[in-house]
């Protein structure tokens, strides 16, 4: 990177969002702002079984309806359109068919069973009360355990049961450990179903150009080219033909990285009737219809010496894949079972996963898909091997670190762990909330019967998806990521990105790396995204890879444009082009600042033609793609803070620190926000949020007087700080940071609510942590149970 | 989330509602303040044929000290009790009430006629209502009367009041001096609604004993009540800790608590007593002045 002692970068400030203005103010263009001449409006009639056979579906009414449309069952696409494509790929596992419309069967409450087009909305969605519907009610397999069981009812006839998939990694090291082990330390654990709720639902528009024979469809998705991708192959249209555009999209978090049913149906139903089509989602049909995250039943097992050393670890993971499988929904159980072992330098680990098929919405990724699940593990077991052998809870941690001069560290699961320094950040939280005083007060509070518990949760987690292999082998993508980078005749700069933020503020950090480099204003940089027609390829933004892999293609294609800059300069300044540096809006000698030359002269040389410069090829841009040769591995140290009511089993946070590490730091702003944002979910699994399904599959917490997304008074006032310990992987030497808070945060709220209430003998609660549930262990507890 | 058709009229007079309510009959539902229905409108768990929005007829939306008492309009808002001198100064622990409902955007909208009329078993306001021993006004076409707060709320969902009738307006006492109050709730964490509200008014003689209780609860059951039990068990006695405990240990005699995700029957019980015991011990704090 260019040094310039007298120009101030942008890279490491705290530039405000360029975003925001026209987010906050209203003025931003999501899917459902869209209209279009003649559009028609889709509703979708809904499953309110969770198992069910479908008998005769009756539309008349619906279709005698003023201003209806069309009214489409199952029958009617069945040959036409679908099933939903689906690239996951592994050994026997069972891929069931997944239509538009429901066929002959139900499989879990909200899935489309029926769709209404219509002139309004308000018709389409009046005439689905009109479709008369007779079902046949099956029992319902709901719970994971027993739906993986002979005798569970099962949701495809054809398979036989329930079991997608069965994938043990067996490993004689660590049956061996466990044998010499001093102390094997076991648990349940239960990752409760959560309902991602982005504050945008899904919506799809699609507009199908008669005469061009081509397909727009705008989506509320995290990625354009991927769905473009799909789009081509399920309608074989040619991908020129196809252009898919993610207008601002409001939050993902994992579960738009999908190619949905409505994702079909929408185009399809377009394409047939010739007019545009729009269908946004009710609230409540996103908390039934969109993928739900967690869902996993763990029974986790370690092995340590007396003096706190762990030396094996083993799970069995039981994955709540829901009716069908998304993109995902196979796949995740996987990422926990690799990282089970967390930051701890364990030897030896093996698992099973049984992926279950349940008649419940899919689970698929959710901010941090497996590696939340796999740090709570980690560090719940962490805090079970120090109860056990009476150690405090960060000395077994410390004893236990992978330390940093192991860098980079080849993990038991066959991972590389690129760099780190977990006593660093951990250090850092200690100090700052002053551990060993906290110690001493809680142990004085106790003598007066309050409860403080202190919960440490040193996680870490791979991100930046990365190397290709580790995608769905089906995807029609590898795991890199394209930049352009194209300055324009006067001088500003256009940036095409492939990943398509959708909140994570790209438009800010990449304007910053570009101010940078090539030492223009932030303002004269333009950062275009989510429309396949403008931007060249892309993969999208999921798994905190926007930055890492995004930026670093920006990099390569802004390497590419000053080395021209500088080859053009150089023949206007007769000097050596590793001589010049960019800055300032200027091209200067090293170490000269004062002797420049405008930027925008070289620009007019590159457009207008007329510096005389031999053999130049008019224009300044450039693309790159950029593929990792590894993933990266961010970490840090939360610790929370918490006091337990005993007689009512409510919990208050008393404060909250967390120091995270994703290397270096673009724009610390939006480093905070997003961990800020992390935290308030994981805080919200931890302690509010959970997708209750009762024993006959109906969603009762389907709505948000039933769901608690946590609001602000019930988040603790967050004390932030980080250390910085950059990947080799990239030249930026970035990591990702927008799923850390929330793997960071869960396990440490749990530990602390645990840790409160270890003298009572209360030694695990299953998430959420509802006083309800707090208040039976402690009841149990007192009553010698546990 | 779109409701099914329906007839829209607004009325901008108490005569000209009444006269729409008596004309529409069973297929009329009133909107004032909208929170409770028109979220059941529009995920269709009710529809109407008829909505007859009072929030124009202004004669409604008044709080004033009459005759010793507070006379509050049914149209105001939750947050026009909480905020309003009066109320806050000579009836806190209604203003106490009408601060912990949902949030400011709720209070700005809602109104107590529209909340009591209601009867949501969750709803803050019975528990004041009831242990401030309110008065509810309701008119119709025919006429008006003044309904007990202890006959007011008849089962879940259901009130006293009979087709055709509109509250009109609450009244609450303006509380003597000795006299203590307060309202605490465990709110349920998505929607905002108690999962337990405990409103205790307690008002000590001269010589520190209890002369007079009333405990009004609410989400515990099907519909708010007064925990009569545990008034009577303080009633004439020095409320030590010891009395105020087993006096809210009765705080669900008899009462068949009800259960849901957030609380089974027995944890909302267990839940009722120790808010019960809290409630009445800051009530007691304040009546001490």
């Amino acid at each position: 990177m260019a040094s310039n002692p007298v120009i101030p970068k942008t890279i490491g400030t705290r530039v405000k969002r360029r975003e925001d203005p026209r987010l906050i103010t209203g003025q931003a263009t999501y899917v459902d702002d869209l209209r279009l001449p003649g559009m028609l409006y889709l509703s979708v009639l809904r499953s309110m079984y969770a198992h069910a056979k479908l008998g005769k579906i009756d539309t008349s009414k619906a279709k005698a309806l003023p201003g209806v449309v069309a009214v489409v069952t199952g029958a009617d696409l069945k040959g036409k359109v679908g099933p939903v494509p689906c690239p996951a790929a592994m050994p026997e596992l069972k891929m069931p068919e997944q239509p538009v419309l429901a066929i002959g069967k139900v499989r879990y409450v909200g899935e489309p069973v029926a769709a209404v087009v219509a002139t309004s909305a308000y018709v389409a969605r009046d005439a689905l009360d009109l479709i008369e519907v007779d079902y046949d009610p099956l029992e319902a397999a709901v719970d994971v355990e027993k739906a993986a069981e002979t005798g569970a009812p099962v949701l495809y006839d054809e398979f036989g049961d329930n079991v997608a998939f069965r994938a043990p990694v067996a490993n004689p090291a660590v049956d061996e450990a466990f044998k010499k082990a001093d102390r094997v330390v076991k648990l349940r654990i239960e990752q409760q179903r959560v309902i991602p709720m982005a504050m945008e639902p899904r919506g799809v528009v699609a507009q199908w150009d008669r005469g061009q024979k081509s397909l727009t469809v705008w989506s509320s998705t995290q990625i354009p080219h991927l769905l473009r991708s799909q789009l081509a192959e399920s309608f074989k249209l040619p991908e020129i033909k196809v252009r898919v555009i993610a207008p601002e999209v409001g939050g993902g978090f994992g579960a738009k990285l999908n190619v949905y049913r409505e994702e079909l149906l929408v185009p399809y139903l377009s394409m047939t009737l010739g007019k545009p089509v729009k269908w946004t989602q009710a609230r409540r049909e996103d908390m039934a219809a969109t993928t739900h995250g967690r869902g996993q039943v763990e029974y986790v097992e370690l092995a340590c010496k007396n003096d706190g050393t762990m030396t094996a670890m083993r799970c069995k993971i039981y994955a709540d894949l829901g009716a069908y499988l998304q993109f995902f929904t196979a796949g995740i159980a996987g990422f926990t079972s690799l990282l089970m072992h967390g930051c701890y330098k364990i030897p030896a680990i093996a698992w099973e996963t049984i992926g279950v098929f349940t008649n419940k919405m899919s689970t698929d990724a959710y901010r941090g898909a497996g590696r939340p699940e796999a740090a709570f593990m980690a560090e719940r077991m962490a805090d079970e091997v120090a109860a056990e052998l009476g150690l405090d809870p960060v000395a077994v941690r410390r004893k236990n670190f992978i330390p940093k001069e192991a860098f980079p560290y080849a993990t038991p699961g066959g991972l590389m762990f690129d760099s780190g320094d977990y006593e660093k950040s951990l250090a850092k939280a200690l100090e700052i909330v002053g551990y060993d005083k906290l110690r001493k007060e809680q142990a004085e509070l106790r003598k007066q019967g309050k409860y403080i518990g202190i919960g440490v949760s040193t996680y870490l987690e791979i991100c930046g998806l990365g190397p290709s292999v580790l995608l769905p082998p089906k995807l029609k993508a590898g795991g890199w990521e394209s930049s352009t980078v194209r300055m324009d005749p006067g001088g500003t700069v256009t940036v095409l990105t492939g990943a398509s933020p959708h909140g994570q503020g790209q438009e800010t950090s990449f304007a910053q790396i570009v101010s940078d480099q090539l030492g223009v204003g932030l303002d004269d940089v333009l950062v275009l995204h989510g429309d396949t027609a403008i931007v060249q390829a892309g993969v999208g933004t999921f798994g905190s890879r926007g930055t890492a892999l995004g930026g670093t293609a920006l990099v390569m294609a802004l390497e590419k444009v000053k080395t021209k800059i500088k080859s053009i300069a150089s023949h206007m300044m007769e000097s050596p082009p590793d001589n010049l540096e960019l800055g300032g809006g200027n091209v200067f000698l090293k170490g000269s600042p004062d002797k420049a030359l405008p930027l925008a002269k070289v620009v007019e040389a590159a457009f207008g033609m007329k510096a005389g410069i031999p053999n130049l090829e008019p224009g300044l841009e450039a693309t790159s793609y950029y593929e990792p040769n590894n993933c990266l591995y961010p970490f840090g140290a939360h610790i929370a803070v918490v006091e337990v009511d005993a007689d009512t089993g409510q919990v208050k946070f008393r404060r909250y620190v967390a120091v995270d590490d994703c290397g270096n730091q673009i724009n610390p702003m939006l480093v905070e926000g997003q961990v800020h944002g992390g935290i308030a979910q994981g805080v919200g699994q931890a302690m509010f949020e959970a997708a209750v399904y009762d024993e006959s599959g109906q969603l009762v917490s389907g709505s948000l007087m039933d769901y608690a997304v946590p609001k602000a008074a019930m988040i603790p006032t967050l004390e932030l700080d980080s250390t910085v310990t950059p990947t080799p992987v990239n030249p930026l030497g970035v990591k990702g940071v927008g799923e850390a808070g929330t793997i960071g945060s869960t396990p440490a709220v749990v530990n602390a609510v645990i840790d409160a209430l270890r003298p009572l003998g209360v030694k695990t609660i299953d998430m959420p942590l509802w006083p309800e549930k707090v208040w039976r262990a402690i009841q149990a507890a007192k009553g010698g149970k546990s | 989330m779109i409701p099914a058709p329906f007839e829209y009229h607004a009325p901008t007079s108490l005569d000209d509602a009444l006269k729409l309510l008596g004309s529409l009959g069973d297929g009329a539902k009133l909107l004032a303040g909208g929170h409770s229905l028109l979220p059941a409108l529009k995920l269709r768990l009710q529809s109407v044929d008829h909505l007859i929005d009072i929030g124009r007829v202004a004669s409604l939306r008044y709080v004033r000290e009459q005759d010793g008492k507070i006379a509050i309009g049914a149209l105001s808002t939750h947050r026009a009790i909480e905020s309003t001198a009066l109320v806050r100064d000579k009836c806190p622990l209604l203003a106490e009430c009408a601060a912990q409902i949902g949030d400011v955007q709720v209070r700005n909208r809602g109104t107590i006629g529209g909340s009591l009329s209601h009867a949501d078993p969750a709803a803050d306001y019975p528990a004041a209502i009831l242990a401030l021993e309110a008065e509810i006004d309701a008119a119709s076409a025919k006429g008006k009367r003044t309904i007990a707060a202890a006959d007011f709320f008849v089962d879940m969902l259901t009130t006293a009041l009979k087709p055709g009738e509109i509250v009109t307006e609450v009244r609450v006492p303006v509380l003597a001096k000795g006299t203590g109050g307060t309202y605490l709730k465990v709110p349920q964490p998505a929607s905002g609604f108690a999962v337990v509200g405990v409103a205790a008014l307690v008002t000590l003689d001269g010589s520190g004993q209890v002369s007079r209780a009333r405990i009004g609860i609410t989400g515990a059951a099907v519909k708010g009540y007064r925990a009569l039990d545990a008034e009577k068990a303080l009633a004439g006695k020095k409320p030590d800790a010891a009395v105020v405990k087993s006096a809210a240990a009765l705080a669900t005699k008899g009462v068949e608590t009800t259960g849901d995700i957030w609380a089974s029957s027995e944890y909302r019980a267990h839940l009722t007593q120790v808010y019960a015991e809290r409630a009445i011990t800051a009530a007691l704090t304040r009546a001490r002045g």
